[in-house]
């Protein structure tokens, strides 16, 4: 156990220290003479900003750490207080809320104020009201990425012209203005030659919770696992060490038959296998995890994961495109995907892992994940035959948090599960 | 369910105004299922709010048909099972309309992206109702003509392609411009309609105004101005008086719509509205389009430089809130009402935006929210008198 905890401990060291290590050069960007890009995770252009040596700052990241910190109930009611309605998202209240407060990263170093805004609001239509905010917080210059939505299932040619027209006569002149780097087309191949081998080792982790037991959880776990991916380190050498670091790990796991760790060290015997739908609760995060790791519960596949983009279902970024395949990852990411196409995702998680239900976690602030989820639970349940759970929460406001029904609900559920199990039928 | 609220008016204007709240009660479509019968193999298209070039779908041919949810005309029976309490109403009560059959004289439905809502309710109709024509409709927010005018063309196109198969008919540059022609007359009544409004808001009643705009939703356009043209001839001569009222601007109501209730609360509690965002797409773009040079680029042209200000619109030149204190310099507006419906969160996020430009402007302004079948007006009204008493009490010092 020792050397798994070793093991475990060194991916987990590097991520700390490669995040670390970013806020760091966040918080000392200015002084060293670095330009700073706000944008959101989901469609991000993270090698394109990296190759002209901006550094990132994804405001979600942000949020979903004060919540992580104890730290959104606070922000939250700043944000109220300052006229910002109770109904809105959470994430935007707890940013507004961070920056009224001094704007202090999850380091506990100050985060540097933006010179643009890169404004791709891939999935979540609440991230161009965020970036009109934050405009009137910081009156800096903002670039729109408008991301169409698949609507009818697929990336048409004109959805792609038109993302790569955008990112060919809007984002990149902006960025070469801010940055004073000409772009250079070689490089952004390299760069994205690196991130398809993270991608390749991301998507083995991710589908090793088809193995039973799974050594993985593929939502609480998985979180920490598309951390480096989705936030800056696509396309470096960093990325390709970490994800390989890990997969190690997990093939270790895999060898000796182990479960995912857990907050309280290595998981028990696999009791219920789970396929996930929506974002997890930030604010009590290890105390919501502990409720499925304490019953065997194990979350083999997520759709959370997939916001940054579908790798599993074949997405790589190709080197010989790089505008293009620029574009499709932005309209390639879960939340841009239509009903149907979300539906058929699931269905095939639900089937290819085995699962013996699902379970939808549907949070207040998020209306791209949430509107209209009980008609994906009913369709899941139509299709696969297998039940499904429902729970509600909030991504980072501890007052839509309430553990004692949360529990309550997850019990009734895997209750539900060995009932099938023996045949019954609700 | 509440009952007509209009007090019963005389003449030909009563008349009127009796039509109009029948269309607006029609939730079954029984006009749009009766212009459908008078002729052969007529299509009828839905769409849901806030807009849509309905000169595309007129021109294939169709009947664009406005989709503003059930107001609180319908008892949500399965709707509710359909969304988290945290969602706001219209998209039940679409649902409810759906689901249990009041929607199918629609032959197919075009929701433009303004909201995660309305997108994901786009899927879900995909999923319920799978024999219909389900478009989205993913309006441009890059207003580069270059970039989001041509993907946006491309998108009408495909719509264009989707309802001619619908109705067998092609839509060609001549029928679009024709169809530009015939909404240009309608943006012009509706223009009138809007002044006299603001001019003479005891003339025209905030309640007649909006049915008036609802009714747009559910007849043909040419009937539908010469309604307009019909109204404001008759409700110039109707000798209304002028009351003691206060001139406000709503701003938040342009998706989910507010109750008849609500309205006429509104100029009870001593409000004359004089200019709102509801039924905003029956006045989203604030001039006539090019009848003559490429249609596709006209109507390109009128979404990406001539539409009003929306929360569902990218501010790209950051001129929101300079155009809200414009506009309400321009209508003697006295205040302003952010009225928004629980849960709309583009309309929310904005509000804060809206009201420090205001503020810099020394413009009063109070917020309230509702939904489409709130019931209870008694808060409300009394939120808005004290505003309009406040007013009244600046004004005169």
């Amino acid at each position: 156990m020792s050397t798994q905890t070793t093991e475990k401990d060194a991916s987990m060291l590097k991520q700390k220290e490669m995040i670390a290590d970013h806020f760091h050069a966040l918080a000392h960007a200015k002084k060293n003479g670095k330009k700073v890009v706000y944008t959101f995770v989901p469609g991000n252009l993270t090698e394109l900003i990296n190759h002209f040596g901006l550094l990132p700052v994804l405001p979600e990241i942000n949020a979903l750490q004060s919540g992580m910190r104890g730290k959104s109930a606070e922000y939250i009611a700043i944000a109220e207080k300052a006229g910002h309605s109770e109904d809105v998202c959470t994430y935007v209240k707890t940013d507004i809320g961070m920056l009224k407060a001094g704007n202090i990263g999850p380091t506990g170093e100050p985060l540097p104020k933006p010179d643009l805004l890169l404004l791709s609001y891939t999935g979540c239509f609440t991230f161009l009201k965020w970036f009109e905010l934050l405009r009137e917080e910081y009156d800096c210059p903002v670039v729109m990425l408008h991301v169409p939505y698949q609507a009818d299932g697929a990336i048409t040619p004109e959805m792609r012209d038109y993302v790569v027209g955008q990112i060919r006569r809007e984002v990149i002149p902006a960025f070469e203005r801010l940055s004073g780097v000409k772009y250079d087309e070689a490089k952004l191949r390299a760069q994205l030659a690196l991130s398809a081998r993270a991608e390749d080792d991301l998507v083995w982790v991710l589908e090793s919770g088809k193995h039973r037991p799974s050594p993985i959880d593929a939502w609480f776990g998985g979180v920490y696992y598309i951390g480096p991916m989705f936030t800056s380190f696509r396309g470096t050498q960093d990325a390709i060490d970490y994800y390989r670091l890990l997969r190690e790990e997990i093939q270790e796991r895999l060898a000796q038959n182990l479960g995912p760790v857990t907050p309280d060290g290595p998981a028990g015997a696999e009791r219920y296998r789970l396929v996930v739908e929506g974002p997890p609760n930030w604010t009590s995060f290890r105390e919501f995890w502990r409720m499925f790791s304490s019953e065997g519960a194990v979350v083999v596949a997520s759709s959370y994961t997939k916001v940054g983009g579908l790798y599993d279902r074949g997405f790589r970024h190709n080197p010989d495109d790089p505008l293009g395949t620029l574009a499709d990852y932005c309209m390639g990411c879960y939340t841009n995907l239509n009903f149907p196409q979300r539906v058929a995702l699931l269905e095939s998680y639900i089937n290819d892992y085995a699962a013996d239900g699902f379970l939808i976690n549907s949070v207040k602030s998020c209306n791209s994940f949430s509107a209209g989820q009980l008609l994906i639970l009913r369709e899941l349940e139509k299709r696969t035959g297998r039940p499904g759970g429902f729970i509600e929460s909030d991504l980072v406001d501890p007052r839509y948090f309430s553990a004692a029904n949360i529990k309550n609900r997850l019990e009734s559920y895997f209750q539900m599960i060995e009932a099938r199990r023996t045949g019954a039928r609700p | 369910m509440s009952a007509p609220v209009q007090e019963k008016i005389p003449g030909r204007l009563g008349e009127m105004v009796a039509k109009m709240e029948a269309l607006y009660a029609d939730l079954d479509l029984a006009a749009v299922r009766d212009w459908k019968s008078r002729g052969q193999n007529r299509r009828a298209v839905g769409f849901l709010p806030v807009y849509v070039p309905r000169e595309v779908i007129h021109a294939a041919g169709a009947l664009p048909v406005g989709i503003m949810g059930g107001a609180d005309r319908i008892e949500i029976v399965r709707g509710d099972s359909y969304f988290q309490s945290y969602i706001c109403h219209l998209p039940r009560s679409v649902i409810e309309l759906a689901v249990v059959g009041k929607l199918d004289a629609l032959d197919g439905f075009v929701f433009p992206s303004i909201c995660d809502v309305i997108r994901n309710l786009s899927g879900m109709f995909k999923l319920l109702l799978k024999d219909k024509f389900v478009h989205y409709l993913d309006l441009p927010q890059n207003f580069d003509r270059r970039l989001g005018g041509r993907f946006y063309i491309q998108d009408m196109q495909h719509l264009a392609q989707g309802i001619g198969r619908l109705t067998g008919v092609e839509v060609t540059d001549s029928a679009l411009r024709a169809s530009i022609k015939a909404f240009n007359h309608n943006r012009a009544a509706v223009r009138r309609l809007v002044a006299a409004r603001s001019d003479r808001p005891w003339e025209v009643p905030t309640l007649e105004y909006f049915l008036l705009l609802r009714a747009g939703y559910l007849i043909p356009v040419e009937e539908h101005t010469a309604l307009l043209d019909e109204y404001l001839e008759l409700v110039g001569r109707s000798g209304r008086h002028m009351m003691d009222n206060v001139r406000v601007v709503v701003r938040g109501a342009f998706c989910e719509q507010p109750p008849l209730g609500l309205l006429r609360t509104l100029e009870r509690a001593g409000c004359y509205v004089v200019d709102d965002d509801f039924v905003l797409g029956a006045h989203f773009i604030e001039r006539d389009l090019d009848e003559r040079g490429d249609p596709w680029e006209a109507l390109a042209e009128g979404f990406m430089e001539y539409s009003v200000p929306s929360a569902s619109k990218y501010d790209e030149h950051r001129t929101k809130g300079s155009e809200l204190v414009r506009r309400v310099r321009d209508v003697r507006g006295e205040g302003v009402i952010f009225m928004a419906p629980s849960f709309c969160d583009p309309a929310l996020l904005d509000q804060p935006m809206l009201a420090a430009a205001l503020e810099k402007e020394h413009i009063a302004h109070t917020a309230l929210k509702y939904s489409e079948d709130t019931g209870q007006f008694q808060v409300i009204r009394e939120q808005a008198g004290t505003f309009a008493d406040g007013l009244k009490l600046w004004s005169n010092a």
